[in-house]
């Protein structure tokens, strides 16, 4: 009998590989205990969680792999403090109070480096290729633009990851969304990421683990990549990642929690083994060419009612007979008439932030649009960056003046409007184009009707003071 | 975790699809450590804009406030992670969600707490459906994990499937996190391993302050 000759073992998809890595063992019920490398927590979670597992007499395993963050409820207002946002105060104290107890490195409200998890991990170089990491939220998967397999979870599952370090999980199927071409002018990952959830639906990835691949995933920076991952749970993915490459060596290089020297070389050696072999198989394979992508935005309550933005409210018979009743319920809600044009809606709210657009190179994009122009009369505007490490780069770089002197709210790293947790929400009836990730009903405030898009388009519909196509924006003569 | 063996009620019909956990467990204007699980259901839902409750809204209706069972469309519990939407339920003794579908992170924080998630395929949901429509609240329907079966007015049991190990951690009521501790050798083993092999990964430290 032979040994094990890992030669001619089957082609493995980069997701197996890292399942399989990680799988400590099975349990009773069936389940693979994968290790988590790196968790992060948020206050929303947090206190239920410690109470659970004081209660329960239960330590937290490796506080060292475990970080935790402010982030949902936190007001934006310059100067603000743990009572800012009356709503979240309990929260805040209650996670910074379990951190110190249980010895978890918290970046605090006032932290320079505090801000969305989803955006802190990896600017850290806390989350790493081929790491898995758990959040209690459904947005973990940002990490993947890394190369991270990434999990988000509920509150039992948060203490069950601090008690043990793995998460007890039944093995997704895999699925490849293959993206071709090169995309146009302030064309972004948003609008790929839209246009797929389009095509595929809200429920298009459920129990699946999403590889982005080809060409035009290639070609993206590695904050595109993470938007890319982060919008994956809105076709119901479990987890979505891009296979690391060259380019997100060198961003994670050099990032503070990132490895330094022998160990960086080692590091690489293995990370550069992160790939999918040639002729694995995948439960599904889907392929989109983005050459001719527009720029999108959605026109109703979910974030798959989407279409170009020279597009028009779709008629009832144009929508699958499946998804007619939510089409209905969304015109009414979004009061608008099947046929109407996006472009050209007015507006009155901006909302440019969230761990879907809120990194450097978001801001960037939407500065761009708006340097040297001012925020239509009557519409509020804000820009809140990712992270407070974010919010000071933009500074050095003059973005907050760009933006300020533009008529827009410069605000303090947090979730803000995404849902409106710490206080920042929309008035009933408003229309607001947003660069989050959910244009829900009520979820930015009540009545708020919510248009998703790129950080270009919310940035030229804030000049605009109606939807806008930002090639047309810049093409105009200032 | 309560233990699940089986759960008699009225049944609910909320019939639609892809019903978010946003509107299940809306983040509440004033919250608290201690959140009001029973008034967060469908809080939004439940209320006109004046605040007065709709009295549209199905678990407004006389015959089903006191609902045990809802039963919905596809891929019920999308969205957020949030798992107030199961405590919501449960805390509206709501027990039982029969579904087309559920969301992957909305089914497993059902089964951190002891809410039955039942997936019947479309042809039994349908079937049950029309039979909850027919009731009308006037008379509750049985679900069984034991047996695995639906019971009630207006036809034959229904039978479900549900995986063994779902079922026996309901049944049981097990801890999930004391059947994982049962395997602390191995992980510890395991991070051993991962030590000498990818020691990156099982250390951390900002190197600002090496």
């Amino acid at each position: 009998m032979r040994g094990l000759i890992f030669r001619n073992a089957m082609p493995r998809t980069l997701f197996d590989k890292i399942w399989d890595f990680h799988r400590v063992g099975q349990r009773a019920d069936g389940r693979d205990l994968i290790y988590i490398d790196r968790h992060v927590l948020h206050e929303l979670h947090a206190h239920h969680a410690f109470a659970q597992l004081a209660k329960q007499r239960r330590p937290v395993h490796r506080p060292d792999l475990t970080f935790a963050v402010q982030d949902h409820t936190v007001a934006t207002k310059p100067g603000r403090d743990d009572d800012t946002n009356p709503s979240g105060t309990a929260f805040i104290k209650a996670m910074r109070e379990g951190c110190r107890q249980n010895g978890i490195r918290l970046f605090d409200i006032d932290d320079p480096e505090q801000g969305i998890s989803h955006v802190v991990a990896p600017e850290l170089g806390i989350v790493l290729p081929g790491a898995t990491h758990a959040v209690p939220d459904s947005h973990a998967s940002t990490v993947g633009g890394v190369g991270a397999l990434a999990f988000g979870c509920g509150t039992s599952e948060l203490a069950h990851v601090l008690a043990t370090q793995v998460m007890a999980l039944k093995r997704p199927k895999r699925m490849r969304v293959r993206l071709d071409g090169r995309l146009g002018a302030h064309v972004s990952a948003k609008d790929v990421a839209l246009r797929i959830i389009a095509e595929l639906g809200v429920a298009g990835a459920r129990g699946h683990v999403v590889e982005y691949a080809g060409s035009a995933v290639g070609a993206m920076p590695i904050e595109q990549r993470m938007t890319l991952c982060n919008l994956n749970i809105e076709m119901g993915g479990r987890s979505g990642f891009v296979a690391p490459d060259e380019a997100t060596f060198s961003w994670i290089a050099e990032r503070p929690f990132a490895p330094q020297g022998a160990q960086w070389d080692r590091a690489l050696e293995s990370w550069r083994t992160l790939t999918t072999d040639e002729n694995a198989a995948f439960d599904r394979e889907v392929t989109l060419d983005c050459a001719a992508l527009e720029p999108q935005i959605t026109w109703g309550t979910d974030p798959s009612q989407v279409v170009d933005i020279s597009g028009r409210v779709p008629e009832p018979g144009a929508v699958d007979p499946s998804r007619r009743a939510a089409a209905e319920n969304a015109f009414a809600y979004m009061g608008l008439a099947p046929g109407t044009p996006l472009a050209g809606l007015p507006v009155d709210r901006v909302f440019i932030g969230s761990c879907t657009n809120s990194r450097l190179p978001d801001l960037q994009a939407a500065a761009a649009v708006v340097r040297g122009r001012r925020v239509a009369t009557g519409v509020v505007a804000m820009v809140v960056p990712g992270s407070s490490s974010v919010k000071r780069e933009a500074e050095a770089a003059g973005l907050d003046r760009v933006f300020r002197d533009a008529g827009f709210f410069w605000g303090e790293s947090g979730c803000s409007m995404c849902a409106g947790g710490n206080g920042d929400r929309g008035q009933p009836g408003e229309r607001c184009v947003s660069t989050t990730n959910r244009n829900f009903e009520n979820r930015q405030g009540a009545k708020v009707r919510t248009h998703l898009a790129s950080p270009a388009t919310a940035a030229a519909t804030a000049i605009a003071g109606r939807i806008a196509d930002v090639r047309q924006l810049l093409s105009e003569v200032a | 975790m309560v233990p699940f063996t089986n759960h008699t009620g009225v049944a609910a019909p909320l019939l639609t699809d892809d019903m978010n956990t946003d509107q299940i467990a809306p983040i509440m204007h004033s919250r608290s450590l201690k959140e009001d699980y029973k008034a967060m259901l469908f809080h939004r839902a439940r209320h006109r804009e004046d605040g007065s409750e709709d009295p549209d809204f199905i678990l407004n209706k006389p015959q089903f406030r006191a609902a045990g069972i809802l039963v919905t469309g596809q891929n019920f519990g999308a969205g957020s992670s949030r798992e107030s939407a199961v405590w919501s339920m449960l805390a509206n003794n709501i027990r039982v969600i029969v579904a087309k579908s559920f969301a992957d992170i909305y089914r497993e924080n059902c089964l951190q707490n002891g809410l039955l998630p039942v997936v019947l395929d479309a042809e039994d949901a349908d079937d049950f459906i029309g039979r909850v429509v027919a009731a009308d609240g006037a008379a509750p329907f049985t679900v069984d994990l034991v047996k695995q079966r639906i019971s009630g007015p207006g036809g034959s049991d229904i039978a479900f499937e549900i995986a063994a190990a779902d079922r026996t951690r309901l049944l049981e009521g097990l801890d999930d996190i004391g059947l994982t501790l049962k395997h602390m050798a191995q992980i510890v083993s395991w991070e051993q391993r991962a030590a000498a092999v990818q020691p990156w990964l099982q250390h951390t430290q900002d190197s600002r302050q090496a």
